[in-house]
């Protein structure tokens, strides 16, 4: 065995392996530092940690590396897509300091954060995988703990309900993912993902069916809609902090593995996967946001509003190109910032007072105007209002789909959005209109709380305006052959 | 005389349908995971199959199947966490009593 390649390994795989270092360190510190000093600094810590993490190892350089015989691809966006996954986790840890240190579970806060960078560190294998072992290693890596994390509240709540149904969902669907992958070993004999495209002779049965079972596998991650009723049940019954996670970080990685896999192992059919999709596309948009108009509690309401954004990232998928893939990189980082705003205030929201109705947010403004301000800009960003980072999003992925001919689909999900603004300012209404007796009592966010909704905020408003990010990522994907 | 190897494809797309039948209709989440633990192996003996009879030279299905079983058992560690979990909170462990979520 060559030993040279040893120092590529370190060299090519250093967001992995540093993460992997990130988690060990946090092992120890959860163990031998003194709960007082945790109580304060952990959180920070495990922020610190990710940023050094995401500074040293994530920014995109200029070449392509594989390893392990090409089971392993590292490319500057697969880089890139890891940063706007760091990005994410760091807002989520900042959002989850309040919770993670109540009195219920902060002796079980150390697993909190281990578990979060494991599955983080599935979904960078994931994204780089260029084999469907490594996918489904990664893949699992990235399910399997958020199951423990949504039964993460142990003694109240509807937590380990919803740790059943996400568990059996996650692994009902990875058992038919698995099936998939069978029948493409059937078929190409190999499991790597550019042999299958060049092997695999696209038009037989097998194939569509192979493509349809890890369309199912995948889907199920992504929530589209026929997979997508463990949900809503997941989202509400899960602590808050999770709930953003899986909403945001789980459902983007799983948007750029699949975005690879489509791309590169069934590149010699786009046009079956692309027909497939176009009808997961129309339900996911409008089933989502037909179920979210009715919802009372508002984090079934972002569980199902989230379902009909997996629809429009799905939009850069369709379009195949490489405008696409910039958009949709694009929108899941607008996504981010816009929905975990929303989680954040309703993260402190709950946290003090319990309240996740959205008829206790009535009068909100009165008692607490800069958190309904937060609120308010998240779901403006949501629905896609004009000055907004959201409306940018939705406009270029919009854009990307139409330059490959989708003009239905895309004036579709144009009504969609239509609707979607109703019930998103159904919430806005809520807090600055409709008047209320006893309005949820004025609430000190803590430190940590704050930060995570200023930098959220600052995203919503300056992500839109500034097109030097567009332009680098947009730079990036030119990169990637079609 | 070797078995020909639409034996055993039957064999196994029958495992997994079974499977998929008892996750489907079973109220025992333990016997769920069980039905879950048919499909797997389905897919399990599939890798196999087509790596004995179709690829001969290479061992990628084999191993495949491997990580896949060891996956499997971690699913189920987990699964069964969850379930005992779900015993301490209502006594018993039917599907059918975790509706407090629902639409």
């Amino acid at each position: 065995m060559d030993l040279s390649q040893y120092s590529l390994i370190w060299e090519y795989m250093q967001p992995e392996l540093l993460l992997l270092v990130a988690t060990i360190l946090l092992f120890f510190v959860d163990l031998f530092a003194s709960p007082r000093f945790l109580d304060k600094w952990f959180s920070g810590i495990a922020c610190v940690l990710l940023a050094v993490v995401t500074a040293l190892s994530c920014i995109p350089g200029s070449e392509t590396n594989t390893l392990f015989a090409g089971m392993f691809i590292n490319t500057p966006m697969t880089t890139a897509m890891k940063m706007v996954l760091n990005i994410g986790t760091i807002l989520v840890l900042l959002q989850s300091h309040a919770w993670i240190n109540s009195e219920a579970c902060r002796v079980r806060r150390g697993e909190f954060y281990e578990l979060m960078f494991f599955t983080l560190f599935g979904m960078y294998l994931m994204i780089s995988a260029g084999h469907f072992l490594i996918f489904f290693i990664g893949l699992e890596t990235a399910s399997l703990p958020i199951a423990a994390l949504v039964a993460f509240n142990k003694q109240g709540g509807k937590s380990y309900e919803s740790g059943a149904k996400y568990l059996f969902n996650a692994v009902f669907s990875s058992a038919i993912f698995l099936m998939g992958i069978s029948f493409i070993y059937g078929i190409s004999g190999s499991l790597y993902f550019d042999d299958i495209a060049a092997t695999a002779s696209a038009n037989t049965a097998l194939f569509v069916v192979a493509l349809a079972f890890i369309i199912t596998g995948i889907g199920f991650k992504l929530s589209l809609v026929p997979f997508h009723l463990w949900t809503a049940d997941v989202y509400q019954g899960g602590p808050t902090a999770v709930t953003a996670y899986l909403s945001v970080i789980s459902k983007g990685a799983a948007a750029f593995a699949f975005i690879w896999v489509l791309f590169k192992t069934f590149s010699p059919a786009p046009e079956v996967w692309q027909g497939i999709l176009y009808v997961l596309i129309i339900l996911t948009i409008t089933l989502g946001n037909l179920f979210a108009i009715r919802q009372k509690d508002l984090k079934r309401f972002l569980a199902f509003s989230s379902i009909s954004q997996a629809g429009y990232i799905m939009l850069g998928v369709m379009a195949y190109s490489a405008q696409g893939l910039t958009a949709l990189v694009y929108y899941i980082l607008v996504y981010i910032f816009s929905n975990l705003a929303a989680f954040g205030v309703i993260a402190t929201i709950e946290h003090k007072t319990g309240k996740v109705g959205m008829d206790d947010y009535n009068g909100l403004y009165k008692t607490n105007p800069k958190l309904s301000l937060a609120m308010m800009l998240a779901m403006f960003s949501l629905a896609g209002i004009p000055p907004f980072a959201g409306f940018f999003s939705k406009f270029f992925i919009f854009a990307s789909a139409v330059n490959s001919g989708y003009y239905v689909l895309v004036f579709i999900a144009l009504l969609n959005t239509i609707i979607s603004l109703y019930y998103y300012l159904l919430v806005v209404k809520a807090m600055f209109i409709n008047a209320n007796e006893n309005p949820i009592e004025t609430i000190k966010t803590g430190c940590y709380g704050r930060t995570g909704l200023v930098v959220c905020v600052a995203g919503i408003l300056l992500l839109g305006l500034a097109s030097c990010v567009y332009g680098y990522l947009s730079g990036l994907s030119l990169t990637v052959g079609f | 005389m070797e078995t020909p190897m639409i034996y055993y494809i039957v064999l196994s797309l029958v495992m997994f349908f079974a499977g998929v039948y008892g996750f489907i209709t079973r109220k025992n989440m333990l016997m769920m995971l069980i039905s879950i633990e048919l499909m797997l192996n389905a897919v399990d003996i599939n890798f196999a199959v087509f790596n004995r009879f179709l690829f001969p030279g290479q061992m990628e299905g084999m191993i495949f199947s491997i990580f896949a079983i060891a996956i499997a058992a971690a699913e189920t560690a987990i699964a069964i966490a969850i379930i005992i979990n779900i015993y301490r909170h209502i006594s018993n462990i039917d599907a059918d009593n975790l509706d407090d979520m629902k639409y």
